[in-house]
């Protein structure tokens, strides 16, 4: 039980005092990364508040099991190492939907973990430690699940599309319901609560965050994980109300109410409300001519040196860089054509859709990676009254977020989401693979209109071409 | 600490965070969206104060398999956010084509 280093008396005021310097850091931190020139340092601030707060935790009196206390912090950090230093810069959403998931599942076992202690001391557990723990079980659970088919969804290990699933909001309902029960049931009984039926809303709570989340499709799913951090957060504020732990209560409950904001935000630059993005799916059923599987339109198709005469000879170029360019590295390409261009005379601005990418600022990454200039970057409110303006707009693997059926059709599952109006443009060039539909599973209009042409090939590889293409004009 | 006092710091910790994020450029969504999954991490203390002081062994698994995931967290949390803001920071010179990786899919 003893150890050399155990020093620290829980709860005492030595430990609270650390854990206030903690939090504090974790306010700076987050504050900082609110700003461009702060935002590294506040992300190092907030890391040093942690390691601060890990080490005040490792030196309470009475803490003991060093073998297996160290042994799992090295391999879970070796994980978040490794994984953290392999993932390219593509693969960031569905990583920190992964590293949230971890989190949630880690606060359900907590959970877990004070229900069984409460259950072998025998003396039950007072309310005001039972309902939090509760809470965070059931939220801690769902959002491990919830980010995990994220995860999945994004790293197409099953179908992006909408997976709609009849009666899916009754049965969602029904679950929800029965948790509740059984949580009342628990509380009621919380002198002898039944770890049976505890076992049993942790798997409610699962099969819950599974069928939350299976049912929206890709395109809507940073809204999904940016709220399921935030409910990461509460859960994590919960586990600190049942374990007396005010860094926890403080760091999570920062992270619930920051989050909740961070979502409403993105939510608003896709016009989409949470609530819509969580009960309605994103289209529902594909109905009427949506699916545009065997269907054939006629669209117009160019080649490589056809687009460098296109470009070549405009006088202003807006580049739409979408998922498809980060998919295929091709922003290191994309520069060299700009490049090529502006050599030319030619002015080039990038349009960046506020979800361009797969997250709010995704796009901003990815291309501040290929050294382009930030005041290229042109927002969607600042970029749209000028595309009557542009020669050329070149699509770059967008899709939906360039779709006029947002705009034109009030039927179209994406009806009211704002788009880079690039068929305002005199001509659009589209470089993408094929004509499939994008993330929302619906057909582009865009494709189809008499100022479009197609170059269908890799982003990077038609990228490559162009370039050489300007180069010998 | 008494119920009141922890609904206190919570109830004040909502309003920190409200206000200690609004007004944030949507070039830093991601990363700031990163740093707070990150801090959540700070579960992982739940994890060591269970297996701290576990007394059978499913507590220590459970508690174990906590203190895993809730470093996976923090530590994939804070570096893959440093590596988000160091594609902001100023380079010096262009060097050519950082990335050598290639390919793509």
């Amino acid at each position: 039980m003893s150890s050399v280093l155990a020093v620290l008396e829980p709860g005492g005021e030595a430990a609270t005092a650390l854990y206030i310097v903690a939090f504090s850091l974790f306010i700076i931190g987050i504050k900082q990364g609110t700003h461009p020139t702060t935002a590294k340092r506040g992300n190092l601030i907030a890391a040093f508040g942690m390691a601060i707060a890990v080490i005040t935790t490792l030196l309470l009196d009475g803490i003991g099991n060093w073998g297996v206390m160290i042994g799992a912090l090295l391999v879970g950090s070796a994980i978040g190492m490794v994984a953290s230093i392999r993932v390219q810069m593509t693969e960031m959403p569905q990583m920190v939907a992964l590293y949230n998931g971890v989190g949630g599942g880690a606060v359900a076992l907590i959970a877990w973990s004070e229900i069984r202690h409460g259950i072998s001391h025998g003396d039950g557990m007072p309310l005001e430690i039972l309902i939090p723990v509760l809470f965070a079980a059931v939220v801690g659970s769902v959002s491990f699940w919830g980010s995990n088919i994220a995860f999945a969804k994004l790293q197409d290990l099953i179908p992006t599309k909408p997976l709609a699933v009849p009666g899916q909001q009754v049965i969602n309902a029904l679950l929800l319901i029965g948790i509740v029960a059984a949580c009342t049931v628990t509380a009621i009984n919380h002198d002898d609560p039944s770890q049976g039926l505890f076992i049993a809303i942790l798997l409610a709570a699962a099969l819950l965050g599974n069928l939350v989340v299976l049912p929206i499709g890709g395109a809507d799913m940073p809204v999904v994980i940016s709220l399921l951090n935030a409910f990461t957060g509460l859960s994590a504020a919960a586990a600190g109300f049942a374990l007396d732990n005010v860094a926890l209560i403080v760091a999570g409950t920062l992270v619930g109410s920051s989050g909740t904001i961070l979502t409403l935000e993105m939510a608003t630059a896709m016009n989409r409300s949470v609530a819509n993005i969580l009960f309605a799916g994103f289209g529902g059923a594909p109905s009427g001519g949506g699916g545009g599987t065997g269907e054939e339109r006629p669209h117009v198709s160019i080649g490589a040196q056809d687009a460098a005469i296109k470009l070549a000879y405009a006088d202003t170029v807006t580049i739409v860089p979408g998922y498809g360019l980060a998919v295929a590295q091709a922003q290191h390409a994309i520069k060299e054509v700009a490049d090529a261009l502006e050599q030319r005379g030619v002015t080039v601005n990038y349009a960046i859709h506020p979800v361009a990418g797969r997250m709010p600022g995704h796009m901003n990454v990815l291309l501040a990676e290929a050294d382009v200039p930030y005041e290229q970057l042109k927002e969607m409110e600042e970029i749209n009254p000028e595309m009557p303006r542009t020669d050329v707009a070149v699509v770059v693997g967008a899709n939906d977020v360039t779709n006029p059926a947002a705009k034109n059709d009030p039927d179209s599952p994406i009806a009211g989401m704002p788009i880079i109006e690039v068929s305002e443009a005199n001509e659009v060039i589209v470089i993408k693979r094929s004509l499939s539909p994008g993330f929302a599973g619906i057909d582009n209009d865009l494709f189809y209109e008499p100022n479009t042409s197609m170059l269908f090939a890799d982003a990077k590889q038609a990228a490559a071409d162009i370039a050489a293409e300007i180069a010998n004009l | 600490m008494d119920l009141m006092t922890k609904i206190t710091i919570f109830v004040l910790a909502v309003f920190v965070g409200f206000e200690v994020i609004s007004k944030v450029p949507t070039t830093l969504h991601t990363p700031l969206m990163s740093q707070t999954n990150a801090i959540h991490g700070i579960v992982m203390l739940g994890g060591l104060i269970v297996v701290g002081y576990a007394d059978d062994g499913l507590e220590y698994a459970i508690g174990a398999i906590a203190i895993a995931f809730g470093a996976i967290n923090i530590v994939g949390g804070f570096m893959v956010t440093d590596r988000m803001l160091g594609m902001f920071s100023k380079k010096p010179k262009p060097k050519p084509e950082a990335d050598g990786k290639g390919g793509g899919r």
